[in-house]
């Protein structure tokens, strides 16, 4: 197989298996979690409180008061990281060619330089944050390796496209093949690693902010 | 002479041939300039060129058509007539090509082998076409079939030269379901120097090119991991297409002749396949340097590179599916479904049966 067909299979036969495993996989994930139900709460819901399931998906991604400056890293870093790969993710262009050819929508898309420069703030926020994880005790303490692998499958997409674009390492197509492989293997890890949280982060927010303004209180 | 030979009887050396022709050291010294930069030699190897190749002798060369369109020898032999580089061409003694060639049946194959016995492991051998395997009627030349053909042909040649993609890679005819059974030149020649010059066609500098460093060096240039001369396809096209700033800028165009299209931005969106495409079509450009497929207003197809007619609808963006994914999509989320119903009732039987199986405990159990 040369680079090309190897182009060829990751945008073909792996592109379709890795997106139909993923489908199938939050599908699942999504039953599987809301069908275990819950049980009923038959008290009055408190009325007027603070809390609220919406508004818990939004003031989650916040710091509550004093734990930035007691954390700054972490919290600079993740919101680099995780801005940075949304905007990466849905403002390259080629990638948003690719989201045209699979559910038909479209959008304007950055330049590139920018979205090269966006890589290389995100990487370094990547490498910033697992070099905390490993440095600092209690984060060591708590880490496995799910953690660990999460990581790495988030890296290995951004560490390839910046490569494929800059042509290093590899010779370009296979490059290119590689960086859509990883992504591939991405998708099929997301459903059933902690990387699900990008799916299940709004469900978990919501019912969490829902049940505790029921009580009176803020999440 | 061989009854059929292509050239004018031009005895001697290439530099004589020249000279007779009217061709001016200067214009031959520009051309080797040229050559030079085009092979990415110092500027002082122009000199050593043009030493070489006035000292060469006329190189036999024996070009064998198999399946092929002859696009490759439309390229090679109109695209830049009458400029020097086809006085190069003609000023090697081309002994068979069986489409340019005048004499036809028995005198035209008794020129091959009477090329083939006088210039035994000196002549050059230029293939365009693929070999059908499947069965060797699918294509024969004199009642031989293409494989036998280049199997002999090949034992006496210095090198091979498989131009265009057919003869480099299989081209079109091996595209799926490939019925002939085509295979490249290098599927079947193992024991010989190959030089690959793909593309559908080549640019027929590139091809002169080729022929001018054998002559100069005696040997095949430096190749890269498909056998193709690293001076012509060592980059990609994208990396020196003039439409390159827009990709940068993120300008592209949407159709054909939209806004962008008018304003030449970047075809990646139309299913340009430069970035991907290793060849010299924005450098040295076609029909004298006038242009390329690019500058004229549509995509690549990434004709140099080996498989492209299966690579992907021509005019989807390189980062696109190959294949509708909707389907495989739409199934996946029904299985998905099937499984979680069925996860649900697991987990709900599990639940119920837990809940069945929980013995309440009162303060006197506790108390035992």
């Amino acid at each position: 197989m040369n680079n090309l067909e190897l182009l060829t299979f990751a945008r073909g036969t792996a592109l379709d298996w890795s997106l139909a495993l993923c489908c199938a996989g939050i599908v699942l994930r999504l039953f599987e979690t809301l069908g275990l139900g819950r049980q009923a709460d038959l008290a009055m819901p408190r009325q007027g409180g603070p809390g609220s399931g919406w508004r818990t998906i939004v003031t989650r991604s916040l710091p509550p008061p004093g734990m930035f400056q007691r954390d700054a890293l972490t919290y600079v870093a993740g919101y680099v990281f995780h801005l940075g790969l949304f905007a990466i993710v849905v403002l390259f262009v080629p990638h948003i060619q690719l989201i045209r050819g699979v559910i038909g929508v479209s959008w304007p898309g950055l330049s590139s330089p920018l979205v090269d420069a966006l890589t290389v703030a995100t990487l370094a926020a990547l490498l910033a944050l697992l070099l905390h994880r490993l440095s600092h005790p209690v984060k060591r303490m708590l880490s496995g390796f799910e953690d660990y692998l999460s990581w790495l499958l988030t890296v290995l997409p951004l560490l390839t496209g910046y490569l494929a674009y800059h042509h290093l390492l590899l010779e370009y197509t296979l490059m290119l093949a590689v960086h859509i492989l990883s992504v591939e293997l991405l998708l099929v890890c997301l459903p059933f690693t902690k990387l699900f949280h990008a799916v299940s982060l709004f469900l978990a927010r919501w019912y969490t902010g829902d049940a505790y303004a029921r009580r009176g209180t803020a999440a | 002479m061989v009854q059929g030979k292509i050239s004018s009887p031009l005895p001697g050396t290439v530099g004589e041939g020249l000279a007779r022709r009217g061709v001016s050291r200067r214009e031959f010294l520009r051309f080797c300039t040229t050559l030079a930069s085009l092979m990415a030699l110092p500027p002082a190897m122009a000199q050593t060129l043009a030493q070489a190749i006035s000292k060469a002798r006329r190189q036999s060369v024996i070009w064998l058509s198999f399946q092929e369109c002859t696009g490759c020898t439309e390229s090679i032999t109109r695209s830049h007539s009458p400029t020097l580089e086809n006085l190069i061409f003609d000023l090697i003694s081309l002994d068979y090509h069986h489409t340019l060639q005048a004499a036809s049946a028995a005198a035209a194959e008794e020129a091959r082998e009477q090329a083939m016995k006088d210039n035994a492991g000196k002549y050059l051998l230029v293939v365009d076409g693929s070999v059908p395997l499947a069965n060797p009627g699918f294509s024969t030349i004199a009642g031989i079939s293409n494989h036998d053909m280049l199997v002999e042909t090949a034992q006496g040649a210095a090198a091979i030269v498989a131009v265009g993609s057919c003869a480099a890679f299989g081209g079109l005819p091996r595209a799926k379901p490939n019925p002939t059974g085509a295979v490249a030149v290098g599927d079947i020649i193992k024991d010989k120097p190959i030089i690959n010059v793909p593309g559908c066609p080549p640019i027929p500098v590139v091809m002169t090119g080729v022929l001018a460093h054998f002559l100069t060096f005696g040997g095949i240039p430096e190749l890269d991991p498909l056998g193709r001369p690293k001076a012509f396809y060592g980059e990609t096209i994208h990396d020196h297409c003039y439409r390159r700033p827009f990709y940068d800028q993120g300008k592209f165009a949407d159709t054909f002749d939209d806004h962008g299209a008018r304003h030449g931005w970047c075809l990646y969106k139309l299913g340009c396949k430069g970035p991907v495409t290793y060849n010299a079509c924005a450098t040295l450009k076609w029909n004298e340097g006038t242009s390329f497929p690019i500058q004229s207003g549509h995509g690549c197809l990434g004709c140099s590179e080996p498989n492209f007619w299966d690579a992907g609808n021509f005019y989807q963006a390189l980062s696109m599916p190959v294949t509708p994914v909707q389907g495989a999509v739409g199934a996946a989320a029904a299985a998905g479904a099937a499984a979680g119903v069925a996860v649900t009732w697991h987990n709900r039987t599990k639940k119920a049966a837990a809940k069945a199986a929980h013995a309440t405990l009162s303060v006197q159990d506790l108390k035992k």
